[in-house]
């Protein structure tokens, strides 16, 4: 059991940070230069054949640099649905792709081309109409698509079951990303803040709020990552039903991301509420992950549903060995 | 990153499993915390036979008399033993807190002579650190240690003692230099649990049943080799057998909540649950997950860097809170039988008693709040509240 990230792999975050705060809103093209991409797609298709743990570095930073583009909606959403050539023109930087999976669609602003799922597959569409709505976090807009004809059918419908997990695990990840910088905010300025001739970070009333805000992270980070190396190290292809990691982890994430985002603004009080601050945009861009697909509540009905065997078609792949509870007496 | 034991690692695992499956004893097993857990003999027996199977100190490097082993086959030991939910081994305390202090401060001698029966159960410790008057404030100790002709006269309380009714010694943390205050003048002994001067009463608890116990000494001799580190450095010692105390913990403490998940989902099987309690019954499963891989990462930290990943640190507040809630769901989902208790209660009162047993989680082996301050301070670099 091996659970830190490898030398590169860390090099990797360290290129993502530096490069993203030099580079705050970066092009599709600066992010295929970089090999972003291409992280999971094969060597053969021009990627860097690496896995969804690579990617899930880039998502946290994303996430912690507040990235507006298609990167989620082309790499998490879509990228299962491609075929080889397709893929090799996302890691070659030249298409960026979004999917409706809903009404309700990601990046059309910025996204090259939209996949849609129909009836058994997921199809490219074709001459359809895009209509960018006003959002809450400007860091992800969302839109509508009117008209159009399915074109090019990309794959079949059961590679859902994989993008629900990936979308859910990045999603998660991002979150910990916006978590992890509102954190350091709020650190930051309870050790500086003085008040009644003390830093306010001496006052445990504001230290535990902190310290309980760090430990949702670290706990949603963990899940988040256990989601991840699922998704690289399963076989998605054979999963039958939807990934419980994944649904953990996006559940929890992404409602620990707004807490601890709300933490923070209270902990630098007035600061916290203005619009100079980043922190309200941190704190949109939590409350957008967590609106996004399936609400934390709705996941855990569907956790509970597996845990308490309601699932006819799943395999209990939650509790391997049976314990009978009148053991305890 | 790889999440799967190793080949190495699964064998020890396999191994394990099926060695508990044959060997836990039936009136051991599924140990409520309580009496059995406390009986002397059972407990020496069972202990025996961990240390004669090679599984009592995995990690204690051989020349000691350990396995020698990585971290990672303790985890996997504390994760096999609580889903088989088989005791612990009597001595924990000093296989998880006295062995290590002793190893990191002992003289040679001092390592000859205590290490090897702590393995074989032949002598149990327990640990005198808090009193009456100094709890989480440990630098508030008053046990007096006088010294007189070669020896130290100690005089004083303990509390909270496990194990204390059944030990042969005890790592105590006195006060050597009477006109000292808080950190200084701290001197930590060994002291044995038989000689004259030394008075043990059990604790009754909440659940009705004496896991602790006050230990009082009145002017018990210590011979001055009982010293552990130097005179007056007493405080450093009781730093390392604390950080022993929390260090791979985390495991057993999440093997246990899994334990007690696995028995909500089974309760709200049988017993149905409402939408409402379904939705707290994955949030326990989803936490008790998260406590699990927080505790690899820390682990995998360890094994890597020779020091834990900070997030380690968390494991025992969040689990002693997920296990208060756990067990109150539980009841929730008994209804009006939860009032019952024992024998008249469903699955004889397991629920009842875990869930009084709970309220102790917060409190023990460091309060919630102390907690709270080590990861605001140590952890997020907080200024210091003291």
């Amino acid at each position: 059991m091996d659970f830190t990230f490898t030398p590169e792999q860390e090099a990797l975050r360290e290129q993502a940070r530096e490069f993203l705060a030099a580079n705050p809103e970066p092009s599709w093209t600066q992010l295929a230069e970089l090999g972003w991409t291409g992280v999971s797609i094969a060597e053969q298709d021009g990627g860097a054949g690496l896995t969804f743990v690579e990617e899930a570095v880039l998502f946290e930073e994303l996430g912690r640099a507040l990235y507006r583009g298609p990167y989620f909606s082309t790499v998490a959403l879509t990228l299962p649905a491609l075929p080889d050539d397709l893929r090799a023109e996302v890691a070659a930087g030249e298409t960026s792709w979004t999917l409706a999976l809903g009404p309700l669609v990601p990046d059309l602003d910025t996204a090259d081309r939209v996949a849609i799922v129909g009836g058994d597959g997921i199809y490219e569409l074709e001459g359809e109409e895009r209509e960018l709505l006003t959002t809450t976090d400007e860091t992800r807009p969302l839109g509508v698509v009117r008209g159009g004809e399915p074109g090019r059918r990309l794959a079949d419908a059961s590679v859902l079951i994989e993008i629900e997990a990936r979308a859910q695990t990045a999603l998660a990840l991002e979150a910990c990303g916006v978590a992890r910088r509102a954190l350091e905010y709020a650190i930051e300025y309870a050790s500086t803040r003085e008040q009644f001739g003390k830093k306010i970070g001496i006052y445990q009333a504001v230290s535990h709020p902190l310290a309980d805000a760090y430990t949702r992270l670290e706990l949603c980070r963990s899940l988040a990552l256990w989601a991840a190396w699922c998704v690289a190290n399963e076989n998605p292809q054979a999963w039958t039903r939807p990934s419980l990691a994944a649904a953990a982890a996006k559940s929890s994430a992404a409602e620990s991301g707004v807490a601890v985002c709300e933490t923070s603004i209270q902990v630098l009080g007035g600061i916290g509420f203005t619009w100079e601050h980043e922190l309200h945009r941190l704190y949109k861009r939590a409350l957008g992950i967590e609106s996004f697909g399936a609400s934390g509540t709705t996941l855990r009905a569907e956790i509970a549903a597996a845990l308490l065997n309601e699932n006819p078609e799943g395999t209990p792949v939650v509790v391997p060995a049976p314990v009978s509870v009148e053991q305890g007496g | 990153m790889d999440l799967r034991d190793t080949a190495e690692e699964a064998a020890f695992r396999a191994e394990l499993r099926t060695w508990l499956e044959e060997n836990v004893p039936d009136e051991l097993q599924g140990h409520r915390g309580g009496a059995a857990r406390f009986d002397g003999p059972a407990m020496r027996a069972w202990s025996r036979a961990l240390y004669d199977a090679g599984y009592a100190g995995l990690t204690w490097p051989k020349e000691y008399g350990g396995g020698g082993a990585p971290y990672t086959h303790q985890a996997i030991f504390l994760e096999e033993m609580a889903r088989a939910e088989a005791p612990p081994h009597v001595g924990v305390i000093g296989l998880g807190m006295a062995g290590p202090t002793i190893m990191a401060h002992g003289a040679e001698e001092q390592k000859a002579r205590y290490l090897a029966p702590i393995l074989a159960a032949e002598e149990i410790w327990c640990q005198g650190f808090s009193e009456p008057g100094a709890g989480s404030d440990l630098a508030g100790v008053r046990t007096s240690a006088r010294p007189d002709d070669g020896h130290f006269v100690v005089d004083g309380q303990k509390v909270w003692s496990s194990f204390a009714h059944l030990a042969d010694w005890c790592i105590l943390l006195t006060r050597s230099d009477p006109d000292s205050t808080r950190h200084a003048g701290l001197t930590y002994l060994i002291v044995d649990m038989h000689a004259p001067g030394v008075e043990v009463r059990p604790l009754t608890q909440i659940t009705g049943e004496a896991e602790f116990n006050e230990i009082f000494f009145t002017g018990v001799r210590v011979p001055v080799e009982n010293i552990l580190g130097e005179v007056g450095g007493g405080w450093q010692v009781a730093m390392t057998t604390l950080l022993h105390e929390r260090g791979t913990l985390g495991f057993a403490l999440q093997a246990a909540l899994e334990v007690q998940v696995r028995k909500l989902i089974a309760l709200a099987r049988d017993r149905g649950a409402d939408h409402l309690q379904r939705d707290r019954i994955a949030r326990e499963w989803i936490e008790m997950e998260a406590v699990r891989f927080t505790n690899y990462r820390s682990l995998s930290a360890l094994m890597k860097t020779g020091l834990p990943g900070p997030e380690g640190s968390i494991s025992k507040l969040v689990w002693s809170e997920a296990n208060q809630r756990v067990t109150k769901l539980a009841l929730e989902i008994l209804g009006p039988d939860a009032a019952l208790s024992e024998g008249n209660a469903p699955y004889g009162g397991y629920w009842q008693y875990q869930q009084l047993r709970s309220r102790g989680n917060t409190i023990e082996a460091g309060t919630s709040e102390v907690l709270r301050n080590i990861v605001a301070e140590r952890v997020l670099g907080l200024p210091k509240s003291r």
